[in-house]
Formats: structure tokens, sequence, C-alpha cells
């Protein structure tokens, strides 16, 4: 069994286009700012957190790859960029990077855009759209970019599937099948989207991203944080209720010391919490609830639960962090991040991890 | 625990398949599309589930679903709740389950390939949402169902059974990912059984975008041959029932043939078009052969992706040839989207069954209306049916956005 260290984290949120503007918004502990997002046919607009444009154009965006792309492909580039910016420094040409990027809605707006021309009239739908369309888009841009990713995978699934991905990529460098893994959650929105979530869960405010974590089996690429467990997927069924799983994950996590962090997924939504809430209602430390600042940003959001768990034990605040992700229909997984103590953190230089209420 | 997981074994556990289910525009089940691959039928026809009077292309592979699904576990609510997708994915999972014999079971792993999963739901949702706004009657429903796992989860449910779930988009290559996941979790002993496989029907924006592409044919789906013009569009599902040699041998399990090597590995060249030398779709047949521990020289018959548009085939045709070397000229090879379509998300799991056909049954799919050889071509494409030996096979995938799967399965004797 290899030990899995973290080499790196990236963040694209409602806060800005780096770790450092989603954790200081977290800092800050004020949910962010709601903005309107038109509906057409329907004069109430929906809440979204829109991401906002970044201040200097990315250079990344002149790759003529990304010319055509979708915001989510910018999303997922920009948090690649930033969790694997240690690496690209010192990049040994044979150096084997994966890939696996999480999605739950992916390419909503150009899937929008091609089926509203279809709807129009099929012989003029735009041939440029319709391949932008296609979950595994963002991962072949990115593949582009970043021109050393030899194996790569895009699952979909609920936001638990984040560590299911982040499994994956363990698997991939314990079978030395690469030298580093990056693992992504991304989501963008529009108002297709948010329609169908305010169907679901009317409190909830959608809003996009992405989140990046780079995986690595060499203690010397570490940025101080190591994996130390990911349960079970604790799948949901007619004999295996939300709340059983999110009990069930729980328990397997085990008792924590009062010198860890819990990063939930809670939302200030009172049916779609219960089960995480019932789950940990025994938890006494510190915890951190990133989509109450942020919004549902799906499987964005469960990358940053990640990204903030890792970031808060890297700075040394905390021994360890559990990161618990309740999905919202089909399994509750949940994992621990630990220090590595002599491990030299190069990931938050000691701030705090962000509205922590003990 | 996902990770870490219990230490490996020393020596991977062999892998071979006791169930497989197939639906596709051929039949429902082996027994019809065994007859249709071994005589090189096709199943197009002018597409009815949409309208295709503005579209280039006008036909595809469509499924006749039955009249009602097997009886399940599921409610007669459950079922209502059945998109195309759906069906089709509970069918090819009803017939794997029932070959392979298996009782309900918890942590049963599913491993998925799609590329659309609900999208039928989806579509309904955007039209209703567009035209009606303030109509939303069967919206919240649509919403959930749209999203595969939720596809996946009751198909479980369906089967009296519980476990982890894992939906691959790789695009076309989705299927044959899902199987080599599913592959890889027995090997390293995350699992002693799972069901893998790939589903995906039929859709107006999917049609819609590969007849924007000018990708389909409007004349005859001809992989491989130098007057091809483009793909055709089919839809299905297929799944096989994996697990250990011994799971099988401890309950004295009929044996279907034995999944031997897997290698996957992702183009950068471009979206939707491969590199023109064929350089990834190499990579993953040396990697599936090197896990395998065969060659060029041991694989039997090879079933191209084989898409019939220009560039997929004769990137792949340079690839095989390269791959192959002396042994190209006599490596049987053919595309059996020749007989029922791209199936897309569906195909690599789709063209895994038929290859384990040709290990059971001893013959090759032909390409009945294959007629010039491209160029690049200097390996014989099966054109008319045949018996033959068949001990190892190669089956070949590849999916917009780059990622590339080869799968090798042996005939169990």
């Amino acid at each position: 069994m290899s030990r899995i260290f973290i080499a790196g984290l990236g963040a694209v949120s409602p806060a800005g286009w780096n770790v450092a503007a989603l954790r200081g918004a977290l800092d800050k502990g004020e949910p962010l700012p709601v903005q309107s997002l038109e509906r057409p046919g329907w004069a109430k607009p929906l809440p979204v957190r829109l991401v906002p444009n970044p201040s200097v154009r990315p250079e990344f965006l002149t790759h003529p790859r990304l010319r055509r792309t979708s915001p989510i492909t910018h999303y997922v580039v920009a948090s690649a960029l930033e969790a694997t910016a240690r690496l690209r420094a010192n990049r040994d040409p044979k150096f084997r990077l994966g890939l696996v990027v999480c999605l739950q809605s992916g390419c909503v707006n150009y899937s929008c855009r091609f089926y509203e021309e279809t709807l129009k009239d099929p012989a003029t739908a735009s041939p440029l759209l319709f391949p932008e369309t296609v979950y595994a888009a963002p991962a072949s841009h990115l593949a582009a970019v970043l021109g050393n990713i030899s194996l790569a995978s895009s699952l979909v699934g609920d936001p638990a599937t984040f560590l299911q991905g982040i499994s994956l990529g363990a698997q991939w460098l314990e079978e030395n099948r690469v030298d580093a893994c990056l693992v992504i959650g991304a989501e963008e929105t529009n108002w297709i989207l948010a329609d169908a979530l305010w169907h679901l869960e009317r409190s909830a405010v959608l809003t996009a991203g992405a989140g990046a974590v780079c995986l690595c089996r060499e203690p010397e690429l570490s940025a101080g944080v190591e994996l130390a467990a990911i349960t079970d997927a604790h799948t949901y069924s007619t004999r295996n209720s939300r709340t059983q799983a999110a009990r069930s994950m729980r328990n397997q996590l085990g008792k924590s010391s009062s010198r860890e962090l819990l990063c939930d997924g809670l939302e200030n939504s009172p049916r779609a919490d219960a089960p995480e809430l019932a789950a940990w209602r025994d938890w006494t430390g510190p915890r951190v609830s990133p989509k109450r600042i942020l919004g549902e940003g799906l499987m964005a959001a469960a990358a940053w639960q990640c990204v903030v768990a890792c970031a808060a034990t890297a700075g040394g605040q905390f021994t360890a962090a559990n990161v618990s992700l309740v999905g919202s229909n089909q399994q509750a997984i949940g994992a621990r991040f630990v220090r590595v103590d002599s491990g030299i953190s190069h990931l938050s230089a000691g701030k705090s991890p962000g509205n922590i209420r003990s | 625990m996902l990770f870490p997981t219990t230490s490996s074994p020393q020596a991977p556990p062999r892998v071979v398949i006791t169930g497989a289910g197939i639906i596709t525009a051929l039949g429902l089940g082996w027994k019809p599309n065994a007859e249709g691959f071994r005589a090189g039928r096709t199943a197009f026809r002018p597409a009815t589930l949409f309208d295709v009077s503005r579209q280039r292309a006008k036909n595809a592979a469509e499924v006749d679903l039955p009249a009602a699904l097997p009886p399940t576990r599921l409610s007669a609510k459950q079922i209502a709740r059945f998109d195309r997708a759906a069906s089709l994915l509970l069918l090819a999972t009803h017939e794997a389950w029932q070959q392979s014999g298996w009782e309900p079971m918890e942590n049963l792993p599913l491993v998925l390939g799609t590329t659309a999963g609900g999208m039928s739901f989806g579509e309904a949702y955007f039209r209703q949402a567009v035209r009606t706004p303030r109509d939303y009657r069967h919206q919240p429903t649509r919403a959930v169902h749209y999203q595969p796992q939720v596809q996946a989860r009751t198909v479980l449910e369906a089967l009296g059974s519980n476990g982890p779930i894992t939906i691959v988009s790789n695009a076309c290559a989705s299927g044959s990912n899902a199987i080599g996941h599913a592959w890889e979790l027995i090997r390293y002993g995350q699992a002693e059984r799972a069901l893998a496989g790939g589903y995906d029907a039929l859709t107006e924006l999917v049609f819609s975008g590969f007849d924007a592409l000018q990708a389909l044919s409007t004349t005859t789906c001809r992989p491989f041959d130098a007057r091809r013009d483009g793909l055709a569009l089919g839809e299905g599902a297929a799944v096989v029932a994996l697990e250990t040699f011994e799971s099988a041998r401890r309950r004295d399990a009929p044996i279907l043939g034995e999944l031997i090597g897997y290698g996957t590995s992702i183009d950068h060249h471009h979206l939707t078009q491969p590199h023109p030398q064929g350089d990834t779709t190499l990579t993953v047949m040396k990697q599936a052969c090197a896990t395998a521990g065969v060659t060029a020289d041991d694989i039997d018959y090879l079933n191209a992706h084989g898409t019939g548009t220009v560039l997929n085939d004769s990137s792949e045709a340079l690839a095989i040839s390269h791959w192959a070397g002396r042994r190209a000229a006599t490596l049987p090879v053919s595309s059996t989207k020749a007989s029922i379509g791209h199936l897309l998300g569906a195909a690599g799991a789709i063209e895994a069954v038929i290859c384990l056909m040709t290990l059971c049954e001893q013959w090759l799919p032909p390409e009945m209306l294959f007629e010039t050889p491209d160029p690049a071509c200097n390996f014989p494409i099966v054109h008319k049916p045949r018996d033959a030996r068949v001990n190892v096979v190669l089956s070949n995938s590849f999916g917009f956005g780059g990622v590339n799967a080869s799968l090798i399965l042996r005939r169990w004797t």
C-alpha cells in the first residue's frame, strides 16, 4: 500500500479564480451576494452566484483548443494550472500525469444552446457547439493544454463521486500507471440548471466553478498533506436511505480528535441537510460548511470541500480534516486528510481554514 | 474502504465472464443478435423517434422495445419512470444477471458507460421549460431521472442488489472503459464480482449533433470501405457479469470467456478527430496486449472501432497495420457498426459481447456491404459470413475527447 500525498490544490469559485479567493470568502464567513438569472418566460428571476470575470484575462485562454470552449472548461483548466503549478515548474518530459474529471451536470451551456438551435431548425444547428456538449470535453481540452496527460477519465454522478475520483486517482498511482494525478470536480451554470435545482430544492442557490486536487506518490512532491482514508461508497436504495448511508459513512470514518476539522456539505436547506446533520450530531470539533458561503456548486462544491480540508490541514492548524459528502441521489462517501509532519506546507501559508465554527 | 484498499493479491486473479446481456436493433438478447451478426444483417431503417425531415441523414438503427419489461423487484411506478435508455439498460442487465445465476447481493459494483444517460428526460424538460414555462408537471421527475446514476441505482434495485455505482463518460470509449474499470476492480482485489457495460438510446440532440458535423452517412455505413461517407447511429445496451475464476469455479458456473487485457490512454490531437497516424490507438492496443501477455500474432479477430468516417477508419487502419506488423496481412478485422450503427457509450460494451459470441460460437461477424478496401487497410476485412477458429480477440473503442480503449478476451475451454 503506497502513501498518497497532496501535491497541489486549485479552485475557481464565485469567490474568484484561485484557492486564496475561496479561502478568503470562507474566512469572512458571510454568504456571497446572490445575483439574478433571467428565466425565459417567467418574470421572477432565479437566484445564482456567478463566477466573477477574472480581473485579467487568463493567458491560457489563448491556447487554440480553448477558443470556443464553454465556461466549465475554463474553470477546469484554471484550477488544474493552479494545482499543478509546482509540478509544472520542474517538469520532467517523461512525467506522466493522470486526470479524473468529475461532473454532475457537465456542459449544460452548449447543450442547451445546441438543442435550442436543433428545435428551431436542425439544418442550421451549429457543428461548433455539439462537440462541446459531451461530458468528456473539459478533460480533452485540459489534456491538450497540459500535454503530458497519459491517462484520463470523466466520471458522472452525484457530488460524492468526487471522492470516487480521488480513489481512482490513488489507484492509478498505486499501480504506477501515472506519476501524479489531477482530480477535478467542475460545473457551469445556466438558467435551465438553476430552474431544475429550484424544482428540487427551493432554498438552494446554484453556483459554478471547479476544484482540483493533485495527488502524488512521492513524499518530496507533497504539499504537507496526505490522504488517510476514503470510506466505502454507501449507495442509497430503498433499503439504505440517505440518512442511513450518511450514518454508515460517518461511522466508517471513526472517532476523531478535537484537533480535527470537519468540512461538511451543509447548505442551510433543512430537508437536504437533515441526513448529514444527523450523521454528525455527535461532532463537537470545529467545522466549516463551504456551501453556506458559496452556494450549491454540485460537483464543484464537493471538490471545494476537499480543497478547503487539505488547505486547512496543510496550514498546520489541524492535524487532520474530515470531508463529508452526502450526495443528492447516489451515495454518501467520506474522507480524511492528515498533515504530513515532516513535509513543508505550500498550500496555505498559515492562514486559517475559514468560517470555522467551534 | 475505497482507500486504503485491502492489500492487492500477489498475482491478480483471472477474471471471467459468466453472464452477458445485449440489446440492439438486431434484437433483444444473445440469440437474435448472434444470428444477426453471424449473418451480417443490417438493422437500419428510417428514424421514427423524432423528426429527421430537416436532417441530412434519415436512417438509424432503432430498437423495438418489448411491450413489457421483464418482471423484477421494481414497482409499476418505478417502471413508469423509465425512458428508452433505462429500458435498454434494464433489459441487458436482466439478461446478464439471469445468465450469471447470481443471487441478490450487497456491495455489487455496477460500472456503466454512457454518453447521454437519460437525455430524453433532459430534452423533454427543456422543451417544456421553453414552450410552457409555467407548467411544472413532470419537471422534478425529469430533473432527477435525467441523471445516469439514478438509472443505474434503479437497475440495481430491480435485481434486489446494492453496491457502488461508477458512471464513466469518456464519450464513445465509455463502454470499454467501464468494463476495463470493473476488470481492474476485481484484479486488484476490490471486488470479487462486478456488473459492467454501457447503454445509450437515440436522442434528437445527439442525432442532430452528428448530422450537423456531417459525420452521418447519407448512403450506407461502410467502415473501412474506400467509398465510406460516414457513420450511422444506433441504440442499445450491453452488460457483462464479471467475476474471479475462483468465484465462478466455486459455484460451478458456466463461463462464457475470460477478459485478459485492457489498455486505455488519451489522444491530445483534437476534440473530435483522431491523430492521423493513430498513435494513441497503437498505444492502447500495445497496453492491452502487454496486460494480456499476448502479441498481435495471438489475436484471431479484431473488432475495430470502425465508425465509417473517413478520418477514424484511416487512422485506425494505420494503427492496426503498424501494431500487427506482418500479422496484419492475415488478421481478420471487421466493424460491427456496419450492422447496428454506432451506439456511442454502449458501443464498447456491445462489441465486447459480440467478441464473446465469436469466442463461444466460433464465427466472425462480416460487413456484408463492404466492397472496396481503403488503401490504408493492409488487413482483410471480414465481408462474408464464415466460421473460424477464434481463441483470442481484441476490441477497439475511441471517443470524442480522445480517450481510447482496447479490450482483449480469450475463449474459455
